[in-house]
C-alpha cells in the first residue's frame, strides 16, 4: 500500500468511530435478559428436563395468575449448559433476578462478589417460611454467617440401587460391607452381568464413590477438614485408602465395560441397570423418578431395591451417613432492580413449596424439604422408597453436600479432573492426594 | 489484489492516469473501512483484552486484580499446558496426514464430469451440512458399547470402549474431525483441479502419459497453491477443534483428549481461573500466527505468481 494519507485518515475515522460502536455494544449489554420486563416482575433461569420443569411451570402459572402484577417469566437451560451460562452471565451483570443453583462454593463466589442478595434480614422478617424447611437444609445456602439463597426442591442423597430380579437369580443378599461388595463383583461377573453401572465421563458419578467411601473410611471429618481448606487434609491416610479401593474395584472389573464413556445425561447408567445388564448402580435418589419413568414397569413391579452405602472394616464412619443434595438453592441477583426484588422475594414466599408442588415432588419420587409431610409420604405408592430418603434426611448424622458443589469452582474443576485420572489408573491414590492437596484454598 | 495484475497496467499508462488511479484507489479505500470497523472491535480489542486478562486473576465474576506474570509462570510451569500441546501438535499433524490424500483424491475423482460421479459427491459432502455438536452427539451414540451401533447390528468388534480408553479416544477424534472435514477439502481440490487447463492433460496423453503419470506430472504440481491453502486451513483450523471434542470426549479420558483450545475453555468457565485462561489463549494466538506464516512462506516469495505462464 502507498497511500499513506489515505491510510492515516482510515485510521483517525476508526478512532473517531470505535467509541461509538463501543458504547453501543454495551449498551445492548445492559437490556439483556436480566433487564426489567416493563411493569414489575421477575425473571428466573431453570433446568430443564421432567418432571421439575413442568412442576416449575405450573407452580409460575399459579403464581402469575393470583399476582399479575409480580410476573415471573422462567427460562429453561440444561443441567451442564447452565452451570456455564449463568457464571458467564453474572460476571457480565446480565444475570436474571433468580439464580437457581447447588448452594456451596458456587454461591460462595457470588456472595463475595455481592452478586446475591443477602437474604438474612427476609428470613428474620418471614420466621414462618423459615421453619417450614428442614433445618439442615440451610448450611449451603450460609457463607460467612449469612443466608444468600432460598432452600427449595427435594433433598437429594446419594444411594445405592440394585436390581433386586438379579439378586434373586444369583441368590445373594445385597452389599453390607465392603468385602460383600467384591465378593458380589466376582459373582455378577461369573454369571456374566456388570457388577456396577456407572455413567464415567460425566466425572461427578464417580465422584460418589469417593464421597462415601471417604465418609465409612474416615468419618465426616476429613471432608470438613478439606473443606475449610485445612493444610495438608487432602493427605489424610484415609483418602489415600479410599482411592485404593476404588482403583481395586476397578481392577476387579467392579464397572461395566465401557464407563468412562457413559454420560448420565444420556441416563444409559440407569438403562443399563433396569435392562438387567448391571446389576447395581450407585446413583442420586432423582433417578428413582426417572427409573420409574423409563424403565417399563421396572420400579412399578418391585424390582428396583435400595440399599444405604456399605460400611469399611475398621472405618470410623456412621453407616446412617449419608451425602448427596441437601436441596436446590435459588438466590436473588442484587443487580435486579428494586422492584424485580420484591417480585422475586413474593415468588419465593408464596410460589414455590406450594402444597401442589409439594403433592408433584412427591408423586414423582422424590422428598420435598419442608417438615411435617410424613403423612404425604405414607400414603404414596413410593412410600417405602419416600421414606428411606425421608430417614437419611432427618436422621443422617452427617449430610455431606457434594463434594463438587461444596469446593470452590476452581477446586472442583480439579477435583472431577483428578478422580476421571484416578479411575483410569492413570494416576496412584498418592498422586491424586498430592494433587488435590495443591488446591488446597484455591 | 494481485500485485501480477495492477503493476501491469500501471507500467503502460502515464503520469496523468497513475494519478488518478491513486485517487480512485484512496475513494476505494474508504470502503474498507466497515471490514477493518469489524476487524478492530471483533478481533484487535478482544485480543488485547485478553492480552490484559493474562497478567491478572479474575474468577470470571468478582473484581479483576493485577497479578503481574504469576499466571505466566504457573501455566508454563504446568505440566498440563504441555500435554494440551503436545496433543494438539499430534492430533494437527496425524489429521493433515489423514486428510489431504483423501481428499485430495476425493476431489480428483470428483471434478471428473460423468454423473455418477457428480451423484457420489452430493454424497460426500454431506457431512459439511452437518454443525460439529450433531456430529459429535450422532458419534457419541453410534459408538456407545452398550447401547450404540454394535450392539444394534450385532458386531462385537465394533463394541470397543470407543470413548473410554485414552488411545483409542483420541483415533476416533482424529477420525471424526477427518469424517467431518474432508469433504470440506475436497470441495477445494475439486475446484483446484477444474482450473487446471485440459491443454496440458491433452498435451500429455499425445506424448503418451498415462493418467498416473498425468495426476503426479500435471495434477499435483498445478495443485501447489491448492494445497498451501487447504493445509493453512487444516493446520490452523485444528487449533480451534473445540465443540467436535468438548461434545464428543470433554477432553477425557482423562487428558487424553484435552487440547489446547479445550483447556483453555475448561481453566477459564469451568475452574474460573480467567487469568491463565487468557494466557493460554495468547499463546493459540501466536502458534496460529506463527503457523499460518509459516505455510505461506512455503509458498515461496512469487507466491502470487500466475501459474499458467505461457499458455
Amino acid at each position: 500500500m502507498k497511500q499513506p494519507q489515505t491510510s492515516r485518515r482510515n485510521f483517525l475515522a476508526l478512532a473517531a468511530l470505535t467509541p461509538f460502536a463501543v458504547a453501543a455494544t454495551s449498551a445492548c449489554g445492559t437490556s439483556g435478559p436480566g433487564a426489567s420486563s416493563g411493569n414489575g416482575g421477575a425473571s428466573m433461569w431453570y433446568l430443564s428436563g421432567e418432571p421439575n420443569q413442568t412442576t416449575m411451570q405450573k407452580a409460575v402459572d399459579a403464581f402469575n395468575s393470583a399476582n399479575s402484577s409480580d410476573k415471573i417469566s422462567v427460562t429453561y437451560f440444561q443441567n451442564d449448559a447452565y452451570k456455564t451460562k449463568i457464571k458467564t452471565a453474572i460476571g457480565a451483570n446480565q444475570a436474571p433476578t433468580i439464580i437457581y443453583g447447588w448452594g456451596g462454593g458456587g454461591l460462595k463466589t457470588y456472595a463475595e462478589a455481592n452478586q446475591v442478595e443477602d437474604l438474612t434480614g427476609w428470613f428474620d422478617q418471614n420466621p414462618d417460611l423459615k421453619k417450614k424447611f428442614f433445618p439442615s437444609v440451610f448450611g449451603a445456602a450460609t457463607v460467612n454467617g449469612k443466608i444468600y439463597a432460598l432452600p427449595n426442591q427435594y433433598v437429594a442423597p446419594i444411594v445405592l440401587f440394585y436390581n433386586k430380579e438379579l439378586f434373586q437369580k444369583a441368590g445373594v443378599q445385597p452389599p453390607k460391607t465392603w468385602d460383600d461388595i467384591m465378593s458380589l463383583v466376582k459373582t455378577f461377573n461369573d454369571m456374566g452381568v456388570a457388577p456396577f453401572s456407572l455413567g464415567g465421563q460425566s466425572r461427578w458419578t464417580s465422584m460418589m464413590w469417593l464421597e462415601y467411601l471417604l465418609d465409612r473410611i474416615g468419618g465426616p471429618d476429613v471432608f470438613k477438614a478439606i473443606f475449610e481448606g485445612k493444610p495438608n487434609a487432602w493427605m489424610d491416610p484415609a483418602v489415600i485408602e479410599t482411592g485404593t479401593k476404588v482403583q481395586e474395584l476397578v481392577s476387579a472389573d467392579g464397572f461395566i465395560k465401557g464407563f468412562s464413556s457413559i454420560t448420565a445425561d444420556s441416563q444409559a447408567d440407569q438403562a443399563l441397570l433396569f435392562s438387567g445388564k448391571a446389576a447395581m448402580m450407585l446413583h442420586g435418589s432423582w433417578t428413582y423418578g426417572a427409573m420409574k419413568k423409563a424403565g417399563q414397569n421396572f420400579v412399578q413391579s418391585g424390582k428396583l431395591g435400595f440399599v444405604p452405602f456399605p460400611t469399611v472394616a475398621g472405618g470410623k464412619g456412621d453407616p446412617k451417613n449419608g451425602v448427596g443434595n441437601p436441596a436446590a438453592y435459588m438466590s436473588i441477583s442484587s443487580k435486579a432492580s428494586d422492584k424485580e426484588k420484591e417480585s422475586a422475594k413474593k415468588f419465593f414466599k408464596d410460589g414455590i413449596l406450594t402444597d401442589t408442588v409439594i403433592d408433584a415432588y412427591i408423586n414423582s419420587g422424590s422428598v420435598p424439604i419442608v417438615n411435617g409431610i410424613e403423612d404425604k409420604l405414607n400414603t404414596s405408592e413410593d412410600k417405602e422408597f419416600l421414606n428411606f430418603v425421608y430417614d437419611m434426611a432427618k436422621n443422617a448424622p452427617s449430610f455431606q453436600q457434594s463434594w463438587d458443589q461444596a469446593l470452590s469452582p476452581t477446586a472442583a474443576e480439579a477435583l472431577l479432573n483428578n478422580i476421571d485420572q484416578l479411575f483410569l489408573k492413570s494416576i496412584t491414590p498418592q498422586q491424586f492426594a498430592e494433587n488435590m492437596n495443591a488446591t488446597l484454598g484455591k | 489484489m494481485s500485485n501480477a495484475v495492477s503493476t501491469a497496467p500501471r507500467a503502460a499508462v502515464g503520469v496523468k492516469d497513475s494519478k488518478q488511479t491513486e485517487q480512485r484507489k484512496a475513494a476505494l479505500a474508504w470502503l474498507t473501512v466497515p471490514a477493518l470497523f469489524f476487524f478492530l472491535v471483533f478481533a484487535v480489542v478482544p485480543l488485547a483484552g485478553v492480552l490484559i486478562l493474562s497478567f491478572t486473576s479474575w474468577d470470571g465474576i468478582g473484581a479483576i486484580g493485577a497479578a503481574g506474570l504469576d499466571n505466566w509462570f504457573s501455566v508454563l510451569a504446568d505440566p498440563g499446558l504441555y500435554n494440551a500441546l503436545g496433543l494438539t501438535f499430534l492430533i494437527m499433524i496425524v489429521s493433515w496426514l489423514v486428510q489431504t490424500p483423501i481428499s485430495l483424491l476425493l476431489g480428483v475423482f470428483t471434478a471428473g464430469s460423468q454423473r455418477y460421479r457428480a451423484a457420489l459427491a452430493v454424497l460426500y459432502f454431506l457431512p459439511l451440512l452437518l454443525s460439529s455438536a450433531a456430529v459429535a452427539i450422532a458419534f457419541k451414540a453410534l459408538l456407545d458399547p452398550n447401547f450404540g451401533l454394535a450392539t444394534g447390528l450385532g458386531l462385537p468388534f465394533l463394541a470397543q470402549d470407543w470413548l473410554g480408553v485414552p488411545q483409542l479416544a483420541l483415533g476416533l477424534v482424529i477420525f471424526v474431525i477427518a469424517w467431518q472435514f474432508v469433504p470440506f477439502h475436497t470441495l477445494i481440490y475439486q475446484g483446484g483441479v477444474r482450473q487446471i487447463p485440459k491443454s496440458l492433460y491433452e498435451a500429455a496423453q499425445i506424448d503418451g502419459a498415462g493418467t498416473v503419470k498425468q495426476f503426479f506430472h500435471i495434477t499435483l504440481p498445478q495443485l501447489k497453491y491448492t494445497i498451501i491453502t487447504s493445509s493453512t486451513l487444516m493446520v490452523v483450523g485444528s487449533l480451534t477443534y473445540f465443540d467436535l471434542i468438548f461434545v464428543l470426549t470433554g477432553g477425557g479420558p482423562g487428558n487424553s483428549t484435552r487440547i489446547l483450545a479445550l483447556d483453555m475453555y475448561l481453566r477459564g468457565f469451568r475452574a474460573n481461573l480467567m487469568g491463565p485462561a487468557s494466557v493460554i489463549a495468547v499463546i493459540l494466538v501466536i502458534i496460529g500466527l506463527a503457523l499460518a506464516l509459516f505455510l505461506q512462506r512455503l509458498g515461496g516469495k512469487d507466491k502470487q505468481g500466475s501459474q499458467l505462464e505461457g499458455l
